[in-house]
């Protein structure tokens, strides 16, 4: 039993590995509650494998160490399990749900299912409900809309705490301020959020922020000393155990 | 069970349709329970006679040329006995530059040991329109089977397009047999949604055959098999006329104990001509389960949810 941290989430001695090779490799990493983090990191570094972790994704759960959610482990509890105690994820490539409305998907996911809310939930992603609340999740949307409708079940879900991979992503600047207010409203709910991103513009929306290489935390602080390293690119990290080329075709 | 006949509203009011369609002046319908016809009204321009049988009817259908029904024309099948045998023989003739739309309820809702058996030969004439959704309601027994059997013939430019769903109740025993040959530039396309259970059969077999110069068609399959269910899907596609172009596409998705099978069959016998084909069966697709799961659904209510948006 963990206790006493300031963290809503703590991961301790977390490791996975696939295939013989540590894709996380011992992370020790606190996220506080109610403030915005940011994960940043190259191609391949880990970092939508750590979410995966997080969530608890079927191919995920084979780790070391340990994950307290609240101070309570979550190691060894399932995906909805975690996501009825707050915790949610948006994928970098959102799936695509054949037929299935966006009024009932976002319905699924929504606290409050009044269809103002649902409306709302649109509005806060900068989509026009009339135009898209009888559209279905499919591949009928493009792929900016497609996120943004996954971004929209996030807010109506008013998780605890919630990892966004890649929120910008195929999202246009008008959207990418829009979905910058969503975060600053998630914030003001208390809601803890962690933004995995290449870009500086998302970090600057964090408060704290990782950089993170080959499954490696290699430095951690303020937004602006990570922020350096966008403008240097990645000087902590030699890149000695980058992944073989074969690790790559597999993706 | 039923010891009078059952008025127009009776049979209907047991599709969960609103029954107003029916009293509406500017819309046709035809009700017809096992062989009685109980309702019928005609809008100008179509022309339905119908010769009751002794398990069924046989029923010519005309739209003459030129002429565009506004509204769909609603037209109920159906049987509340436990036991029959509906056997529905349709001949329909869509003449040159005309359209219509119809929809098609076929209603068993108490069916023990009841068979339903359509056969229908359809022509759709030149830049015609042709449109048939046709929806069964099933009661929670599984005791009907259903034959639906169609050959179907486009002419130049005609178009057509038909949905059949069977989505609420159970299956009990659905053969499918449709056949349609397209001239030129013709559209067609054939969807079957079909959510089975228990130990119903599900037997889809839809055959396109595009012939004509710049023809077109589409074959779309989507199947849920849950408990003992078994589904065997059986597409063909065949284009031999240049231009002609055809897409073959099968989802089933199966729980529990459920069988499917998919027989996707293209063939393409001109250089000019281009057929794709996808298929995917088996379980929901993981990321779409873990989507829904990561925002607090079940994995029962996720499956659910997917199932419900396949089959919509
Ligand atoms: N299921 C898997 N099996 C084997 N290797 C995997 C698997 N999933 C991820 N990897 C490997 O783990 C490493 C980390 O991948 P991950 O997707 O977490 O990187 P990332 O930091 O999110 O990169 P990007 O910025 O490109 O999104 C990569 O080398 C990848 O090839
Ligand atoms: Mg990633």
């Amino acid at each position: 039993m963990k206790v006493n941290t300031m963290g809503i989430l703590e991961l301790k001695n977390l490791s996975l590995e696939f295939e013989d090779k540590k894709i996380l490799n011992n992370l020790n990493l606190d996220f506080r509650e109610g403030h915005i983090h940011a994960i940043v990191g190259p191609n391949g570094a880990g970092k939508s494998t750590l979410a995966y972790t997080i969530m608890g994704l079927s191919d995920y759960r084979d780790i070391s160490g340990e994950i307290f959610f609240k101070d309570e482990s979550i190691h060894n509890i399932d995906i909805d399990e975690r996501a009825r105690k707050g915790i949610t994820l948006a994928w970098q490539e959102p799936a695509r749900f054949e037929g299935l409305s966006t009024k009932k998907f976002l319905k699924a996911a929504a606290k409050d299912k009044s269809e103002e809310n649902l409306r709302n939930a649109l509005l806060s992603v900068g989509l026009s409900p009339d135009n898209y609340i009888d559209r279905a999740v499919d591949k009928t949307l493009s792929g900016g809309e497609r996120k943004r409708i996954e971004l929209a079940s996030i807010y109506i879900m008013e998780p605890e705490l919630v990892l966004l991979d890649e929120p910008d992503s195929g999202i246009d600047v008008a959207a990418l301020e829009k979905i910058f207010e969503m975060i600053k409203v998630l914030k003001k709910r208390k809601t803890t959020v962690i933004l995995i991103t290449h870009s500086l513009t998302v970090l600057e929306q964090a408060e704290y922020a990782f950089l993170m290489c080959n499954g490696k935390i290699v430095d951690k602080g303020s937004v602006n000393k990570i922020a350096g390293y966008f403008r240097k690119k990645c000087v902590l990290c030699d890149h000695k155990n980058k992944p073989e080329p074969d690790v790559f075709e597999m993706e | 069970m039923l010891k009078q006949k059952p008025d127009k509203f009776g049979l209907f009011d047991t599709t969960g349709f609103d029954h107003s369609v029916l009293e509406d002046p500017n819309s046709a319908h035809l009700v017809v329970h096992h062989n009685k016809v109980l309702g019928a009204h005609l809008v100008p321009g179509l022309h339905v006679d119908v010769e009751e049988m002794e398990d069924g009817i046989n029923a010519k259908l005309v739209l003459d040329e030129g002429i565009t029904i506004e509204n769909p024309v609603h037209i109920c099948f159906g049987m509340l006995p436990e036991k029959g045998i509906q056997k529905i023989v349709m001949d329909v003739d869509i003449k040159k530059d005309s359209g219509i739309m119809i929809y098609a309820h076929c209603t068993f809702p108490f069916a023990v040991d009841v068979q339903h058996i359509m056969d229908a030969k359809i022509h759709v004439g030149e830049n015609a329109k042709y449109t048939y959704f046709e929806r069964h309601i099933h009661g929670k027994q599984g005791g009907v089977k259903v034959y639906p059997k169609a050959i179907v013939h486009l002419d130049k430019r005609a178009n057509f397009k038909t949905e059949f769903e069977l989505i609420k109740g159970r299956v009990g025993l659905i053969d499918i047999d449709y056949e349609t040959i397209c001239r030129d530039e013709s559209v067609m396309e054939m969807t079957a949604r079909i959510n089975g259970s228990g130990d119903d059969i599900i037997k889809i077999k839809e055959v396109g055959s595009l012939e004509g110069e710049g023809s077109r068609g589409v074959l779309t399959s989507r199947v849920a098999v849950r408990g003992n269910a078994r589904a065997d899907v059986y597409n063909k596609l065949t284009a031999t006329a240049a231009y002609a172009r055809g897409h073959v596409d099968c989802k089933e998705i199966i729980q529990d104990n459920g069988i499917a099978t998919a027989i996707p069959i293209v063939e393409v016998r001109h250089p000019k001509a281009h057929i794709t084909h996808e298929a995917a069966i088996g379980s929901v697709d993981s990321k779409e389960l873990e989507t829904l799961m990561a925002r607090g659904l079940n994995e029962d209510e996720a499956v659910e949810l997917i199932i419900e948006g396949l089959l919509s």
